[in-house]
């Protein structure tokens, strides 16, 4: 009963505060945000607590049946997936609070699409048909695309411009392959294409086709060319939010795809492609992390590595006995929870010591341990679990990736999670290894403890995954979705 | 109504049904846009090589969903839905675009310039 009212609300919340935030004046932005993200955060968390204890449910908007209305579903995955959107939107929100004192202008038009971005997240995670996915997936680029222009200066208009034309083309192939699949089944409601779908070439075509344009939009290898500087360059809480949660999104969609509909339509060879653009991502963006000059492209190009491990997903889930695929999509979650509270908490981070030094380069940080040792604390944290170092949400979710790589004897992919790993550390100790170097050292602004507290929150719940991974892993076991609805279902506009 | 009938009865026994026409047609218009989405380095070409390419697939969206069941609502409304996206994204580019020329930059993005 309460989901038919809490389902709806996690995507009014946002989308009433995005339009409301733009009219509320300066000195009740904050109060009023605070408002907002309170409520929401209430709202993911009850609906967690009613699927943890009654299960799955649905929600028809407005009443309509499906043909015509919009239907949204919550399963475990789905609350899942919630309820990490609302723990980093509350933090980021938190540090935005202060981190934006120094960006008046910017603040004006942060929380809009701060709001706006939020909807279209909750509305993706709930969305049960393919072009509610589509939808979402624009509001969410379009809203992504506003905040990494938000400093407007020459560096950050370009990387927003080149984020907009990939995101774009790969919104347009995402659409074909749903135009084709509508032609040929007449639907887009998940549950019953995924009974409908056979293995024929227009699915195939299709299903490549949306393939393409939602790795470009994940970034992943080769498509990753968008993403460094789109969010390398934009303000921390706002890079915090693209790399912890967007990119996500349309990989959730892609696994949904391929695990959901299209497991008997999938091309000889695909997965393994999948898996290899995945390995070339973790080398790849390794090795450009390494050699990154300024501290914020280190930390982009080490969400460019993280990305290929959600690839590897494919080869291990794919084709495989269903203890190694159900391992390998445990090790995914696993993976895509830990990766975005701590690259959320190690974005926060690096923004507090770009904020101190007044500079991105990382030989600009020598000696910082000692005038902001909280902020690299929070880094440290961060990184242990990005490296996968034990106790941590990253080392559960490698541990159970070559768990499942070990069940369907796949071992090249034991050795490449292995070797990223070593590599990410080799990345991520180069700040460490600048920070403690005594020398000249620069002027440090001071900067509001808070930043140091909401970075410092995020780092220590991607450690805590390590000790209660369990919980999210049951939650999302929650994950069979409703009966089978009888009713021809279609997308909605 | 007889009429309509009639010629979708014929229509359908032949090779090139209407929906594969539009599909065709839509595939050529996407093909065309692509290699100038791609081939162009200027960025108001890009986008404008970005609507065409949204022309193609609506068409195709509309074409090939008609079944002999008649007119269908839904890919219609997806059309409707998907041309507003379109527009938005549209004003959104361009937009960013006068904001990149008036920051100095130019016409098109740092790597494409020779």
């Amino acid at each position: 009963m309460t989901t038919l009212t809490l389902i709806p609300a996690l995507l009014l919340i946002p989308l009433v505060f995005a339009i409301l935030s733009l009219l509320v004046t300066r000195p009740w932005r904050n109060a009023f945000a605070l408002l907002g993200i309170a409520l929401q955060a209430v709202a993911a968390l009850s609906l967690s607590w009613v699927i943890f204890t009654e299960g799955a449910s649905s929600t028809a908007l407005g009443n309509w049946a499906v043909p015509l209305g919009i239907l949204l579903v919550a399963d475990g995955l789905t609350v899942t997936l919630l309820t990490l959107t609302a723990f980093i939107a509350v933090i980021c929100a938190l540090y935005a609070f202060f981190y934006l004192r120094a960006y008046p202008r910017e603040e004006r038009y942060f929380w809009p699409l701060f709001w706006f971005l939020l909807a279209a997240l909750n509305g993706i995670w709930l969305a049960d048909d393919l072009f509610n996915l589509y939808v979402g997936l624009e509001l969410l680029g379009l809203a992504a695309v506003g905040m990494v222009a938000l400093q407007a200066t020459q560096q950050s208009l370009a990387a927003a411009l080149r984020y907009l034309l990939a995101a774009l083309f790969g919104s347009l192939m995402y659409l074909l392959g749903v135009a084709l699949l509508y032609g040929s089944y007449g639907t887009l409601a998940m549950g019953q294409l995924s009974d409908l779908m056979v293995g024929d070439l227009t699915t195939q075509i299709a299903l490549l086709l949306m393939t393409l344009g939602l790795l470009i939009k994940t970034a992943c290898f080769p498509f990753h060319y968008w993403l460094p500087p789109a969010h390398g360059g934009a303000l921390a809480p706002v890079s915090a939010l693209l790399s912890a949660l967007v990119v996500k999104s349309s990989f959730y969609i892609l696994a949904r795809i391929w695990l959901d509909l299209g497991t008997l339509a999938v091309p000889i060879g695909l997965p393994e492609v999948l898996g290899l653009l995945g390995t070339c991502a973790i080398l790849y963006g390794a090795w450009r992390a390494y050699t990154a000059s300024e501290i914020k492209m280190l930390v982009a190009w080490s969400t460019v590595a993280q990305l290929g491990y959600l690839l590897l997903l494919f080869p291990l889930a794919l084709n495989t006995t269903e203890a190694a695929a159900h391992l390998a999509w445990q090790g995914t979650l696993m993976h895509l929870l830990a990766h975005g509270f701590a690259k959320g908490a190690m974005f926060l981070a690096v923004g507090t010591l770009v904020l101190a030094a007044r500079s991105t380069q990382l030989s600009d940080l020598a000696g910082i341990s000692r005038k902001l040792p909280m902020a690299l604390f929070a880094y440290g944290l961060a990184a242990v679990s990005l490296m996968g170092l034990p106790p941590s949400g990253g080392f559960s979710a490698k541990w159970l990736l070559i768990q499942s790589a070990l069940h369907s004897g796949q071992w090249v992919w034991i050795i490449v999670i292995s070797v990223g790993s070593l590599l990410s550390a080799a990345y991520l100790f180069r700040v460490f290894s600048v920070s403690f170097v005594e020398g000249k050292q620069r002027e440090l602004q001071p900067t509001h403890p808070m930043l140091d507290v909401t970075a410092l929150t995020l780092a220590l719940i991607a450690i805590a995954l390590g000790f209660f991974g369990m919980i999210p892993l049951s939650l999302m076991e929650l994950g069979t979705p409703l009966p089978e609805s009888p009713l021809p279902t279609g997308g909605q506009p | 109504m007889t009429t309509e009938l009639f010629t979708t009865e014929l229509f359908a026994t032949e090779l090139f049904t209407t929906e594969l026409w539009f599909a065709l047609i839509g595939a050529l218009i996407i093909g065309i846009s692509t290699i100038g989405f791609f081939g162009a380095t200027h960025i108001l070409k890009r986008i404008m090589a970005f609507n065409l390419m949204g022309s193609g697939v609506f068409l195709i969206m509309v074409g090939l969903a008609q079944h002999d069941r008649g007119v269908d609502p839904v890919p219609q409304a997806l059309v409707l839905t998907g041309i507003v996206v379109a527009v938005s994204a549209t004003a959104l580019a361009l937009i960013i675009f006068r904001r990149y020329i008036a920051s100095g930059g130019q016409s098109k993005l740092p790597e494409h310039r020779s």
